[in-house]
């Protein structure tokens, strides 16, 4: 029997936060390594697009200065999965700037070691031609060479190969641009020797922070243990437990499938896991497989830029318009359209999105509208940020004042919130790359580098 | 009949990925698990007539008997975050699947 190897997640997104004391509950424990996911698509591929993090820079520093603060004099490592966010070069120099001020502010130094996962336009394009890259979903349309040198940042999940390395090297700290979200902790356990299927499933969990508790959240800290043929899972805050119940739920939790899981060069089936208490709050996991594939594919991310949006808030509450809002609606893009002959149709969108009425499904609403009031949100999206506003202004003056049939109120049908009424939105992006290419597990370059060192000091 | 939102304990719908949209429905009663797994109430063809698609726009319908619940992941009609869509995180699209009323056996006296 090998000893157990103990794992440390602070919270499930480095910047949203964490008791303190739960974190150094954790601590308490002993454990082989602090390991916190940065990254997420979640909110949309503006992140990856911009070149901008998700949490603020403050709430960044916060959680770092906790985590880095009580590991590194501990000899703990620390892991940070898909840094700043989407874990390209900028995101990835974000975080850099970040650690390099706290070991300086706290006069601790670090070997650090730096995992990019940039991918250059000319190499995607190279593997495309070669017939290595394919949609992830039947609904992303396949890759083109024009959508390739059209996304600025292009990034690729790495595996638990190349933060095995860093681990090998006796890194401090290893800050690691887009990883798959298990893959920074799955590699402490193999490092450790433990097994790769219970290594990835017990990275899976973690990497939301206490989300598999009960109550679940990703602002607490949670404790794995991987022993031989099983790991332990279980949360470090009294106001919360884990269940064998709340830990099987979260496998469910934001994949396509609830126990097949895609990795960069396996499957983790975890159809048979068995899920019990070992303790009170401590929930013991058995049975999870890791099936390696044949070639191993990572997965791409890129978002491009593909428009500018101006938009407009704003409330109505007379009955008369309400009971034919989406008809004047037509009416206003339509006047709209006519009074600018000159611009190409294609060059812009006018949406409208009725909130209280059916802004969230579309057409998938089956609720028939009973309000009073309604708030509108209407937009234009255009090939260009000055188009997009003037469009957006004659949209916002059409409306306010068109005298639609039966209209009582003819002084303005529109209450804006602000002055201001119309918001410059700036640039808006999409995911313009989300596809599997066949790359080497191992091939994303390793930087190591002295972290806190002074000026003039020998580095 | 029941509405699916009174018998799970959870119910809820997320981004899996930019271009799909996950939906999962837990359950704390087993027999209720069962039970609705056996009502045979939850088929591709009910997901599609709800949320307006066709099958092969529904990738995944499956039960977990470990954690006493499915997931359906369906196709997304705009990628989270483009131009027109109206849920960037998918977090709200599960209301459809609360209302569905499904008709389930009694249980043995």
């Amino acid at each position: 029997m090998s000893h157990d190897v103990k794992i440390l997640s602070p919270c499930g997104m480095l910047g949203y936060g964490f008791p303190e004391e739960s974190f150094r509950r954790g601590l308490e424990h002993g454990v082989h390594a602090v390991v916190v996911d940065a990254g997420s698509t979640d909110g949309g591929p503006h992140k990856l697009g911009a070149g901008v993090a998700i949490v603020s820079r403050r709430a960044c520093k916060k959680d770092l200065e906790i985590i880095l603060g009580e590991s590194l004099p501990r000899k703990v490592p620390v892991i940070i999965g898909s840094a700043g966010g989407s874990g390209a070069k900028p995101h990835v120099e974000w975080t850099l700037d970040i650690i390099e001020e706290i070991l300086r502010e706290r006069n601790l130094r670090a070997k650090l070691a730096i995992i990019h996962a940039d991918f250059a336009p000319d190499q995607v394009l190279d593997a495309l031609r070669q017939g290595k890259i394919v949609p992830l979903t039947t609904n992303v349309p396949p890759l083109t060479e024009e959508a390739v040198r059209q996304t600025p940042n292009i990034v690729g999940q790495m595996g638990h190969e190349p933060i095995l390395k860093a681990l090998e090297a006796g890194s401090d700290i290893i800050v690691c641009g887009r990883a798959y979200d298990p893959s920074p902790f799955a590699a402490v356990g193999i490092f450790h020797g433990k097994d790769p299927g219970l290594s990835y499933h017990l990275g899976k969990i973690l990497e939301c922070g206490a989300l598999c508790a009960d109550p679940g959240t990703t602002k607490d800290g949670i404790l794995g243990t991987i022993g031989d043929g099983h790991f332990t899972v279980q949360a470090l805050n009294d106001c919360r437990t884990c269940t064998p119940l709340s830990v099987a739920a979260h496998t469910f939790y934001e994949k396509e499938h609830p126990y097949l899981l895609n990795g960069p060069g396996f499957t983790l089936d975890l159809e048979n896991c068995r899920f019990a208490e070992d303790r009170p709050g401590v929930v013991r996991v058995s049975g999870s497989r890791y099936i390696p594939q044949d070639r191993t594919f990572i997965k791409l991310e890129g978002a491009r830029l593909t428009a500018y949006r101006t938009f407009v808030i704003a409330g109505i509450r007379d009955p008369i318009l309400l009971e034919r809002l989406a008809d004047v609606e037509n009416i206003v893009i339509a006047q709209t359209k006519q009074y600018y002959p000159e611009i190409d149709g294609g060059d812009y969108q006018i949406r409208f999105y009725n909130y209280g009425m059916n802004a969230v499904l579309g057409e998938r609403e089956y609720e028939p509208f009973r309000g009073h009031e309604v708030g509108v949100l209407f937009e234009v999206v255009a090939k260009t940020q000055e188009l997009a506003s003037s469009i957006c202004a004659t949209v916002r003056s059409t409306f306010l004042h068109y005298g639609y049939d039966g209209r009582k109120s003819t002084a303005g049908n529109l209450a804006f919130p602000f002055a201001p009424s119309d918001i410059e939105f700036g640039p808006i992006y999409e995911f313009s790359i989300y596809h599997l290419m066949e790359h080497p597990a191992d091939g994303f370059p390793i930087e190591y580098r002295q972290g806190g060192v002074q000026d003039g000091e020998a580095g | 009949m029941a509405k699916l939102g009174d018998l799970a304990r959870v119910i809820r719908s997320k981004n899996a990925g930019p271009f799909e949209i996950t939906l999962d429905c837990l359950f704390d009663d087993p027999a209720v698990y069962e039970r609705l797994k056996r009502s045979n109430a939850i088929t591709k063809e009910t997901i599609a007539r709800l949320y307006g698609l066709r099958e092969d726009e529904i990738h995944h319908l499956v039960f977990f008997d470990q954690a006493l619940g499915f997931k359906v992941t369906i196709a997304r009609e705009v990628s989270s975050g483009s131009a027109g869509d109206r849920d960037v995180y998918g977090a709200q699209q599960h209301a459809p699947l609360m209302d569905l009323e499904v008709e389930m056996e009694e249980d043995e006296p």
